[in-house]
């Protein structure tokens, strides 16, 4: 729908998983900061005359 | 097309003469060309309103959905797919149906008709293989074929996947259609492109939800767009309350849509929101071969769990 690829992730991860978990935290954070900020679904202020 | 309409009437007038339903819900004619309207017959009286022809395109399963009463439907390919989907998800049961198919030859694109006329349409009549429209002073005939709504263009199940009576004989399904043209081309966009392409696309919206009202997925007794506590989408005219306003509404829709066109035709603007709803059906088809509302024996793919489901995007 236009949301840059690398900004959402999917990932399935157990309970009991924890190294996982902050594996796949480290790899979506650094992910998506190599997108940059999400200007995308921001609301711009209506320009007012 | 009179034949058709012949033997609805007939239909209509036997069941209801013998108490076999309490409602005929088919079609009339509306009070502008093109502009057929559904109607609810329950008197024998009444049953010559009923008319068919190429501008029935608006869905009727839509109108069965929590009804308690006994009701015949008058039903084309897509609208018996979505009785069957109706059934699937509980909203009526087949018990309560007599369903009159309708074998369908395309609905008519009243938009491109009134944009090709020289002046204001009054009155369309089809003519087998040909389509006459005349207005004040002009009278043209275009081939059928050509005059077709897009999504009857790219049609394979014209005809009623299940029926208690069925008007005319099958006609032939159409073969070698490119269905997914049009998502391709979207598919084949970089991200940026996209974004432009669908910003564009929904420009004109103005958020009357017709087209979620014209759609017999659409049966939610709140919609989540109407919801305010919690309130899960603004409610305002700006770009992004539009875009997730349709991105979900067509999300909620996967693996249910089937295509019937009702969304677009009902839209005062004439966009194509059947863009959504046909990218989740291409998904729908090619992750799990489903295609909506083809047998009451199955289950959809998004109420079931198979081992071999795909799951390629999990990391």
């Amino acid at each position: 729908m236009g949301v840059e690829p690398g900004r959402v992730h999917f990932s399935w991860i157990s309970s009991a998983e924890s190294t996982k978990f902050v594996d796949v935290v480290k790899k979506v954070t650094e992910a998506v900061r190599a997108v940059g900020p999400n200007q995308k679904f921001v609301k711009k202020e209506l320009k007012v005359a | 097309m009179i034949a058709y309409t012949d033997k609805i009437r007939d239909i209509a007038r036997r069941l209801l003469k013998d108490c076999r339903v309490e409602t005929v819900i088919g079609f009339r004619n509306g009070s502008m060309p093109m502009m057929n309207e559904p109607c609810f017959i329950k008197n024998v009286d009444d049953v010559d309103h009923l008319i068919w022809d190429g501008n029935c395109g608006i869905n009727l399963a839509n109108y069965l959905t929590n009804r308690t009463d006994k009701i015949a439907v008058v039903a084309k390919g897509c609208d018996s797919r979505n009785i069957v989907t109706h059934i699937i998800e509980n909203k009526i049961k087949r018990e309560q149906l007599v369903i009159i198919g309708v074998p369908c030859k395309g609905m008519l694109d009243k938009r491109r008709i009134k944009a090709m006329a020289p002046g204001e349409v009054t009155r369309v009549v089809e003519d087998g293989e040909s389509v006459r429209v005349c207005g004040a002073g002009f009278e043209k005939t275009y081939p059928r074929k050509d005059m077709l709504q897009a999504n009857c263009a790219v049609c394979i199940h014209r005809n009623p996947v299940i029926y208690d009576e069925l008007v005319a004989d099958p006609v032939p399904e159409q073969q070698n259609v490119d269905r997914y043209e049009d998502v391709r081309a979207i598919e084949a966009m970089s991200a940026e492109e996209k974004w432009t392409y669908f910003e564009n696309l929904l420009a004109p919206c103005i958020r009357c939800y017709a087209c979620r009202n014209a759609c017999p997925l659409c049966y939610c007794p709140t919609c989540f767009v109407d919801e305010s506590t919690p309130q899960w989408v603004g409610k305002s005219q700006n770009p992004v309350d539009v875009r997730t306003f349709h991105f979900l509404r067509a999300y909620h829709c996967a693996g249910r849509c089937t295509d019937c066109g009702s969304c677009e035709r009902a839209c005062p603007m004439g966009i194509n929101m059947r863009v959504f709803t046909k990218k989740l059906e291409k998904e729908a088809f090619e992750q799990w071969g489903w295609e909506a509302g083809l047998s009451l024996d199955q289950r959809p793919p998004l109420d079931t769990y198979r081992p071999d489901d795909p799951q390629d995007f999990m990391k």
